[in-house]
């Protein structure tokens, strides 16, 4: 929202509405005035996605968990019930499973979309900060939802999960005895990663009223990432922003339906399928896909830094590759922000976004080999262009010449088109 | 607190500020104790604390796994091979110098008589087969050593379950054992 308010309620109930709790009022200043910058383009639709898988997580979550037993000699069978019995309940299911794998594909271009245009800096540090904590809340949600059917993946996952606290010295083995509530995974850990699980969501939709709050306070960035200057670099959010948005997510959600009704089990793992059997390891265990880049920063540390071993090593190494996303504000020091004015970032960006993949590949893989190596290079590339490459790029690139305002950008990418923004939003995904 | 004086004496004010804000502390404290408390292991789980196996069937050269404390523990009858290979693997080569016994002080060095609970009966090798690592359950009589493998992160253990490659730190642990009698052990 900028500006004063233009709401005008119509109706007398809405004037009665207005002066007691305005909230029509914020949803119009925030979501149909709310002026946005005339050259967004797709990439800017996955806030918006991302809301929405949210809410789809939420409506499915709260329906399985009235068909959901945990209690770990009941939690395997009432999940094939779910599958098999219960009304709907194979939909249900598969939307909930793959809502997670698609709400973490929303998210990785969300993020990209930020490391691309830059869109963390300066004023928007703490969106962005917010941002990564919403993350961690859905990597710690992910994470216990996959324990929950009580395969074998679930068990064992959760074992090497909460084994990672046990690299922490002294105090590593208590609190992973306080994680489980016993010496290994069963009932009590089955107990709690529940009732986290239930919780966690709604947390995380506590913290995304407070990214869009920062975001409407700061407000959006742009391809250009020049700031909004004057009323013309700007369209109202309705029906710009709104029509957009929407059409993203009738693609997006389509591509969704493709995974719920053509290939429900293509990102789960047959494993799971197996109920969890305490004194048998499956000879392969992997994490969701959306893990792998980790998983394979954890097992590339094989040999011991000086006093910290290879286990604790692999240990800092993950969560350093979690924790460095919250200082990208302030590693990087170019005063530019779009990386479509800064040819070598561009570069990197591109190889950060390869190198990305190719650890996820890497993390299915066993450690064993050339992929050991490879993990290795890997990493240290992940952490190079955190730690080196976008501290040292700001200093010496040199940037491409910035527009004087998102307007001329956008008249210039159309020559003879419109300088007026209503013919401008008719392509409104025109780049700066 | 515009209405002070200007004396430094503390005045009933600040003692009931300084009072209110250390109850409001020690009673924030005192109020997550309980939240924390409950997520350690339970009575139930805790009581599981020791058990018996009668082990007068397991051959030489057989392997049974028990459940202890909800982790498995491996019992193994090693055949003479094993034993010798165990004795003869030279102590430089150990990742672990510790032998990680329960039944020994923290100090006692791995070698293979260290390793076994009675050296009377130095063929009876029990341990918690949890793999040091991240947790998963190795596998019997496999890997480089002939002794147990992990298939999660690749450790290699030899025939005394002492780590020799891979990413473990520690050698598998030893729990507290007792022999009853001769075909009878106490786990715990």
């Amino acid at each position: 929202m900028s500006g004063p308010s233009t709401y005008h309620p119509k109706s007398a109930l809405g004037r009665w509405f207005d002066a007691r709790m305005p909230l029509p009022r914020l949803v119009y200043d925030n979501f149909v005035t709310d002026p946005i910058p005339r050259n967004l383009n797709y990439m800017y639709t996955f806030g918006g996605i991302l809301s929405i898988m949210l809410v789809v997580q939420l409506l499915t979550g709260i329906v399985l968990a009235m068909h959901y037993a945990s209690d770990t000699t009941l939690a395997f069978v009432s999940v094939e019930k779910i599958m098999r019995d219960v009304n709907s309940g194979w939909m249900l299911r598969y939307m909930h499973a793959n809502g997670a794998s698609f709400f973490f594909i929303a998210v990785y271009l969300h993020i990209a979309r930020g490391l691309y245009y830059g869109s963390y800096k300066a004023p928007r540090e703490l969106l962005w900060i917010l941002g990564c904590i919403i993350y961690l809340l859905m990597m710690a949600t992910g994470f216990m939802g996959y324990v929950l059917p009580w395969g074998q993946m679930s068990g064992w996952g959760a074992t090497v999960i909460t084994g990672f606290f046990t690299a922490i010295p002294l105090v590593g083995t208590w609190i992973q005895e306080l994680l489980l509530g016993g010496f290994s995974v069963d009932n009590p850990t089955l107990n709690r990663f529940f009732s986290l699980h239930y919780l966690l969501p709604f947390m995380i939709a506590g913290v995304v009223v407070l990214h869009i709050w920062a975001l409407h306070v700061v407000g959006q960035t742009n391809p250009t990432g020049i700031e909004v200057k004057h009323k013309t670099d700007t369209v109202a959010f309705t029906p710009y922003a709104t029509v957009k948005d929407g059409f993203a997510m009738v693609v997006f959600l389509a591509v969704f339906a493709y995974f719920i009704f053509y290939m429900p089990n293509y990102l789960g793992h047959p494993d799971n399928y197996t109920q969890f059997d305490s004194l048998k390891t499956p000879a392969h265990i992997v994490p969701e896909w959306y893990f792998l880049p980790f998983y394979a920063i954890l097992r590339a540390i094989t040999f011991n830094i000086g006093p910290i071993d290879s286990k604790l090593g692999g240990v800092l190494a993950m969560f350093a590759a979690i924790a460095v996303l919250f200082f990208v504000p302030w590693l990087d020091t170019s005063k530019v922000r779009s990386a479509n004015y800064r040819p070598w970032y561009k570069f990197f960006f591109w190889l950060f976004v390869v190198n990305s993949i190719f650890l996820g590949w890497l993390g299915s893989k066993p450690a064993e080999g050339w992929y050991i190596p490879a993990m290795q290079v890997s990493t240290l590339y992940y952490f190079a262009f955190f730690l080196l490459i976008m501290p040292l790029l700001g200093l010496i690139e040199t940037p491409k010449k910035l527009p004087n305002s998102i307007t001329e950008a956008v008249l210039e990418k159309n020559k003879g088109g419109s300088g007026h923004p209503v013919g401008a939003a008719a392509e409104p995904q025109t780049k700066g | 607190m515009s209405a002070h004086d200007a004396s430094d004496e503390p005045t009933r004010r600040d003692f009931l500020y300084i009072a209110t804000g250390m109850a409001g502390v020690v009673g924030a404290g005192a109020f997550a104790w309980p939240f924390i408390d409950q997520m350690r292991p339970d009575a139930s789980t805790l009581a599981v604390s020791s058990i018996e196996v009668d082990i007068s069937s397991l051959a030489e050269g057989a392997s049974m796994v028990v459940k202890f404390r909800g982790k498995p523990v491996f019992i193994r009858n090693r055949t003479a091979e094993e034993i010798k290979a165990a004795q003869e693997a030279p102590m430089a080569e150990l990742k672990d110098p510790l032998a990680r016994n329960a039944n020994l002080p923290s100090d006692a060095q791995a070698t293979d008589e260290d390793r076994v609970v009675d050296k009377a009966k130095e063929n009876i090798l029990v341990m918690i087969g949890v793999c040091t690592h991240l947790g998963c359950i190795p596998l019997g009589q496999q890997g480089d050593f002939g002794g147990w493998f992990c298939p999660c992160h690749g450790s290699h253990y030899d025939t005394a379950g002492r780590i020799r490659k891979g990413p473990a730190p520690e050698n598998l642990p030893v729990p507290p054992v007792a022999f009853l009698s001769d075909t009878k052990i106490r786990i715990g």
